[in-house]
């Protein structure tokens, strides 16, 4: 073992020692702070570990979905019997991704049947994509989301565009046909393509909603035409200038059947065949998800049928439609960190079957801190106007409970119906003591679900993330 | 009575929130009975002189922005002319403040000429430059006795020329350069500010003042029944004791 060899063994030794005493004093998951030690000792040390990957690795991006994704993911490669190093506790930057490695690949092992499943932050997929080299890309959306740190979308789909131009030739990007920013980035990347997507016209809407992004062309800067519009800026689009228009889909859902939060049921559409699958993972946005899981386990040749039943007993990840029983009633976790995925959230509450006929109890969370962007003026492209005469009480909560109280005045929810609660603790019990024997749908931005999660962990009713 | 609204370019310069602007005056007009219609303007469309009472232009990215700034300059220039000349309200929040006045220029590339209805001019210091980014509090005569509160996110510096009075100073933030402690731009009732949030929601006695002084246009003096504002109130103070806290 030379020097180098030498220092990358004691980057790892390091890093796990790290994350063995930051479980130990109870200091939280260890998710980032072994990766932080190991790279201080080996700066190299993500990519040395990650070539050692014999399977190789998929990267998973984009605004929404990337903790599902990269679960299911890693859950379907399980199946296939493929063993996974994965940074499932959502640590999506570099530390994380080190992290990750340093507790699972030793330099002395041969990881030669293990594959690698990383979600990376959107802005750090420039810096992981060189180190990670990574077979398959899966590039999900692009919305609005943290303007206060990443500035623009178009300037982040431009550096993804710069990434993945230096990309090997045998990578293959998987990416959402349906987003035409991110179908910009993936049409012009080199190496395989295969683009995803619904095929379904019944799901969608007729008009953009507010929270819509991309309606520019990205070459000639005409308004997008739109046949059909699911959500966001997602949809079957055509430039009417220059014509470029929405891709085919490799990997498509057919037949969408919306069932709200008890899930979807849709057919999934592959070059391998067609396999009917159900998932608890409710809102169309899930339905995205499962096509890009699928496209990028289907290019690392696990069989259709492998899938289809790996997707079909998939459970989500902490606050991704997590389920909490309490005092007989139910709480349903949905991270609701921008207007895209805020409006989608609402959606599938207010859908006729979560819904059934009452008017639901609501408890929204909105935090201003760094995860979570301190810029909160996003809550006004949320279109809340949609749970007017139809919510029995919002409780809202957090360090901008008033920011969200005043946009749900606005939107013409009357003050009977609100109850304002900065402590996220009282807002728990306030809301459960209001859905009687029902359901409260609990809405909380990043750290405000990290927040919920320590009181629901220490009341027993959930374990810690970095358990899950 | 009634007020007529224009929204300018709602499909390219709404980057943060910006409707809550509209939303805000519209439904504080609606609360007092006023019947309020909002005409949304865009990329070559036409904008007859004379029809509105209050124009509304938020903030957007570069390339946006750009889109917008030609449209404004050739098409737009004459009605904003009018709308200045006969008392109405024009607010601009961001971007859209940067183009009210004399150029903008960017870090790379040309200078954007603007309007020049507010003695301003804004310039990129470059590149590699800090954006000025977060919460701010500025201490304003139009602020019914309270401050005015918003979060602010921009590379461009704003500076005042001799026809120009600041809209406030800074208390907390960084306002129109991060230099000179104003924020923002008054002449007549052409107003432009860096402050997104949006701005109106939280600082209803501004958003009250706008009104009142676009209802003047065709109304003469008109007294604005009172509202409960503690909602309102409330989430003003819950901002402004984040920016405090946030000069960590």
């Amino acid at each position: 073992m030379g020097w180098d060899g030498v220092r990358l063994a004691a980057a790892v030794a390091a890093g796990r020692l790290a994350a063995s005493l930051s479980r130990w004093l109870r200091l939280g998951g260890g998710t980032t702070v072994p990766g932080r030690v190991a790279r201080v000792l080996h700066p190299e040390v993500v990519s040395r570990l990650a070539a050692r990957l014999g399977r190789g690795c998929v990267v998973v991006t984009g605004t929404n979905g990337k903790t599902t994704t990269a679960r299911l993911v890693g859950h379907i490669l399980a199946r296939a019997g493929i063993a996974v190093v994965h940074n499932r506790a959502g640590a999506n930057l570099a530390a994380g991704v080190a992290a990750a490695l340093v507790e699972r690949v030793a330099p002395g092992d041969r990881p030669e049947d293990r594959a690698g499943v990383f979600e990376v932050d959107e802005a750090t997929l420039p810096a992981l994509q060189t180190s990670l080299r990574p077979r398959v890309a899966v590039l999900l959306n692009l919305f609005r989301d943290q303007l206060d740190r990443y500035g623009e979308i178009d300037l982040l789909s431009s550096r993804w565009r710069e990434a993945l131009a230096e990309q090997a030739g045998g990578a293959a990007v998987v990416y959402n046909a349906d987003d035409p920013l991110v179908a910009d980035v993936g049409r012009e990347v080199r190496g395989l393509q295969i683009p995803f997507g619904i095929a379904d016209v019944s799901c969608g809407t007729a008009v953009l909603e507010h929270a819509a992004d991309a309606r520019y062309c990205y070459r000639c800067g005409r308004p997008y035409r739109y046949e059909v519009v699911y959500f966001g800026h997602m949809g079957q689009y055509r430039c009417p200038r220059c014509g470029i228009e929405r891709p085919a889909p490799v990997v498509a859902a057919r037949d969408v059947e919306l069932r709200g939060l008890e899930g979807t049921a849709f057919t999934l559409s592959t070059p391998e065949g067609d396999r009917r699958v159900r998932t608890v993972l409710p809102g169309l946005y899930n339905v995205h998800n499962v096509l890009a899981a699928a496209a990028a386990c289907l290019r690392l040749e696990v069989p259709v049928d492998v899938i289809a039943r790996a997707v079909e007993e998939f459970r989500p990840a902490f606050g991704r439609a997590e389920r909490v029983r309490v005092d007989g009633r139910e709480a349903v976790l949905l991270l609701a960190k921008n207007p895209a995925g805020f409006n989608e959230v609402l959606r599938t509450v207010l859908h006729p079957r979560s819904v059934g006929g009452r008017e639901p109890v609501l408890l929204v969370a909105i935090n201003d801190l760094t995860a979570d962007g301190r810029d909160v003026s996003w809550l006004w492209d949320v279109d809340a106007e949609m749970l007017a005469g139809r919510v029995g009480l919002v409780v809202v909560s957090g360090l901008r409970a008033y920011d969200m109280a005043l946009r749900l005045k606005y939107a013409g929810i009357p003050q009977m119906h609100l109850v304002v609660q900065p402590d996220l603790e009282a807002a728990w019990e306030a809301a459960v003591q209001a859905a009687a024997d029902g359901c409260v749908y609990v809405l909380p931005t990043y750290t405000a679900l990290l927040g919920l999660r320590a009181i629901l962990r220490r009341r027993g009713l959930v374990r810690g993330f970095w358990e899950d | 009575m009634d007020l007529r609204i224009c929204h300018l370019y709602p499909d390219l310069l709404n980057l943060y929130g910006d409707r809550g602007n509209l939303l805000t005056l519209a439904a504080r007009a609606r609360w007092r009975g006023i019947e309020v219609v909002v005409d949304p303007v865009g990329i070559g469309d036409m904008l007859p002189p004379g029809r509105h009472d209050l124009y509304f232009i938020g903030g957007g990215e570069d390339r946006q922005q750009r889109l917008a700034a030609a449209d404004l300059v050739a098409r737009k220039a004459d009605a904003l002319r009018d709308a200045a000349g006969r008392g109405a309200v024009v607010l601009a929040v961001c971007g859209g403040y940067q183009l009210l006045g004399h150029y903008y220029r960017p870090a790379v590339g040309e200078d954007l000429p603007g309007l020049g209805l507010l003695d301003v001019v804004t310039v990129h210091p470059g590149p590699r430059a800090r954006r000025l980014i977060g919460n701010v509090v500025v201490r304003s005569p139009l602020a019914g006795g309270m401050t005015l509160v918003g979060f602010e996110n921009h590379g461009g510096r704003t500076y005042l020329g001799p026809g120009a009075a600041p809209l406030g100073r800074v208390v907390a933030g960084y306002g129109n350069n991060g230099e000179d402690g104003t924020e923002g731009a008054v002449r007549g009732h052409v107003y432009g500010t860096y402050l997104h949030g949006p701005l109106l929601p939280k600082n209803p006695a501004f958003a009250d003042h706008l009104l009142r002084a676009a209802l003047r246009v065709r109304h003469g003096e008109v007294a604005l029944a009172p509202l409960d504002d503690g909602l309102e109130a409330a989430a003003h103070e819950a901002a402004a004791a984040r920016a405090t806290a946030g000069r960590r």
